[in-house]
């Protein structure tokens, strides 16, 4: 079960577990912010330490709330350890761990919706199978979203409605999640009466 | 813009707008033979599937694909709603034998169905497609994209009322990778694109509680080539607009907060979607067909078994789903307005406009 208590939801959104250690010739660990602690949670797990760590590529950021574990991830001694300040930043670098992984290769991806959803976005567009990769959720529960209308996505939405970063819109964030984009749906609060905006409040931390 | 083809409106095909002037109407016959989807004085989510086969003549289910009065005004308005935004159609990249087999299941029911209008001779895969009336006399090499100006999907959707999905099936799921999707209910085919039944579903209330879309999908899975099925949905819309899309909420959603007592009857729709959907047998997808029709508050009062059941329907309508279909603003306004063709008479079983 998910050590992180979301509020009741919807179908569409992703169901996350705990990331368990299983056999293979490479792992790749894809986290940020509060994800270090559950690599530290996967490794106590794993049957061979050793083994796991010297095939063991972590790609790193610190979370969108500030939480920055990188010293502990650096003090696990994976065979390869990388630190990104962003996501975007990442990305280059996991698109192509992605594309060189073997059949075998294990995915572990954990910390925020955001960062396991464009990493989860990377590994499907190489149409490596599902069954190789797990999700853990772990920390800020901030939302990636996209406006429906101008497309542009905004990064850890916190308020609920908020102004779209692209095109100031003000938009609701609706239960409504997509993978391919890995984004929630924003919508458009005040389209029916122009400038009648509900008072925003913090959903999202 | 300008149009890729030539429209030959005849003396069948009528020439109207859905947007700006919204000169769209529908002539005595379309409304005789309009879908009124309430077949009993209440609604309610169901399955409510049944087999795709020919029905009464001259009704919408007469044929496998329904070409009526408003086809060429419609396929002029789905152009135009391309040029603005192109990501109302897409296709992953796996979907285009799903596009053949679409392609080739509307020409041969259409060639079948209404030889007046269009034409389709075979020669092994070199094909011949005559469109008149919409001027397009195209030869092409089935299975070969290469000839043909558009996707397969594209290309024959773009001469076909009513919007369409492609579903592919893997992991005992349907999966939506392809659609061309301009004559929506306020539902966005780029974010929706890629998602499985549930998760495109996942926003509809009441529904999931009652288990409607588990054995929805398990029905689905089952369908079988040559046997397609079909069901009704509906909602309401304020002006012809058949282009309700989510990307331009922001200009149509006004709309609703225009309505009086004197302009209701006009402005006021019924938005049916007679959907069918059908096992395609090259690629194993299923084709979601979704057509919408739009009726007039003022026209269908004119059948008064309907004006009393449209009334009866939304003024005991759950109101999670008057939210959901968007019309919660204006359910009190159409419902005062109908309260007047409610006569409090039983009405008949069934949604065939019982003549009096």
């Amino acid at each position: 079960m998910s050590k992180t208590i979301f509020p009741q939801s919807i179908k569409s959104r992703p169901v996350y577990a705990t990331l368990e250690p299983r056999p293979g010739k490479a792992h790749v660990v894809i986290a940020d912010g509060e994800g270090a602690d559950a690599l530290g949670d996967l490794l106590d797990k794993a049957p061979d330490r050793a083994g796991m760590l010297a095939a063991l590529h972590i790609l790193y950021t610190p979370g969108p709330n500030g939480t920055d574990l990188w010293a502990k991830v650096q003090g696990f001694g994976a065979a390869q350890s990388y630190r990104a300040p962003t996501i975007p930043a990442m990305l280059p670098r996991l698109s192509k761990v992605v594309s060189e992984a073997h059949m075998g290769t294990q995915f572990y991806l954990t910390g925020t919706e955001g960062l396991m959803g464009q990493a989860e976005r990377e590994i499907m567009m190489t149409g490596l199978p599902f069954d190789a990769v797990q999700k853990e959720h772990r920390g800020s529960t901030l939302r990636r979203v996209q406006c429906v209308h101008c497309k542009g996505i905004t990064e850890n939405v916190a308020m609920d409605p908020f102004a779209c970063s692209h095109c100031g819109l003000n938009l609701f964030v609706r239960d409504h999640y997509s993978r391919r984009i890995a984004a929630f749906q924003g919508v458009n609060i005040d389209a029916e009466d122009p400038g009648i905006v509900p008072a925003t409040v913090e959903r999202f931390k | 813009m300008s149009l890729d083809f030539k429209p030959d409106l005849g003396d069948f095909f009528k020439e109207e707008t859905f947007r700006e002037d919204f000169t769209f109407k529908n002539s005595p016959a379309s409304i005789a033979r309009f879908p009124f989807p309430f077949d009993r004085d209440e609604y309610m989510y169901s399955v409510n599937m049944e087999p795709h086969v020919p029905g009464r003549p001259g009704s919408v289910f007469e044929k496998t694909f329904d070409v009526d009065e408003h086809y060429v005004s419609e396929m002029i308005d789905r152009a135009k709603v391309l040029a603005e935004d192109p990501l109302r159609c897409q296709s992953l990249p796996h979907m285009t034998l799903a596009g053949w087999d679409l392609l080739e299941l509307i020409m041969d029911s259409n060639a079948r169905d209404y030889p007046q209008w269009f034409s389709l001779h075979k020669n092994g895969n070199q094909w011949h497609w005559i469109n008149r009336p919409l001027g397009i006399d195209q030869k092409f090499t089935f299975l070969d994209e290469s000839t043909l100006p558009y996707g397969p999907m594209e290309y024959i959707t773009r001469q076909t009322q009513g919007d369409f999905s492609l579903q592919d099936e893997r992991d005992a799921n349907l999966w939506m990778d392809a659609g061309m999707i301009t004559t929506q209910a306020d539902w966005s085919l780029d974010f929706d694109v890629g998602m499985n039944f549930m998760e495109w579903h996942a926003p509809v209330p009441l529904a999931h509680e009652k288990q409607i879309f588990d054995r929805a999908l398990k029905f689905l899975l089952k369908l079988q080539n040559g046997s397609p099925v079909r069901r009704f949905n509906w909602t309401m819309t304020v002006n012809p607009l058949l282009d309700t899309a989510p990307e331009t909420y922001p200009k149509w959603g006004p709309t609703k907060a225009t309505l009086t007592q004197e302009n209701l009857g006009h402005k006021q729709h019924l938005r049916v979607e007679l959907q069918a959907l059908f096992r395609l047998p090259r690629s194993n997808a299923i084709a979601f067909s979704i057509r919408a029709y739009l009726g007039k508050f003022e026209e269908l009062v004119t059948m008064p078994k309907w004006g009393r059941r449209l009334h009866r329907v939304l003024r005991d309508i759950h109101p999670d789903i008057a939210a959901y279909k968007g019309f919660a603003r204006n359910q009190p306004a159409m419902v005062e307005w109908l309260a007047k063709y409610d006569d409090g008479k039983p009405t008949s079983p069934g949604w065939w406009p019982t003549p009096e």
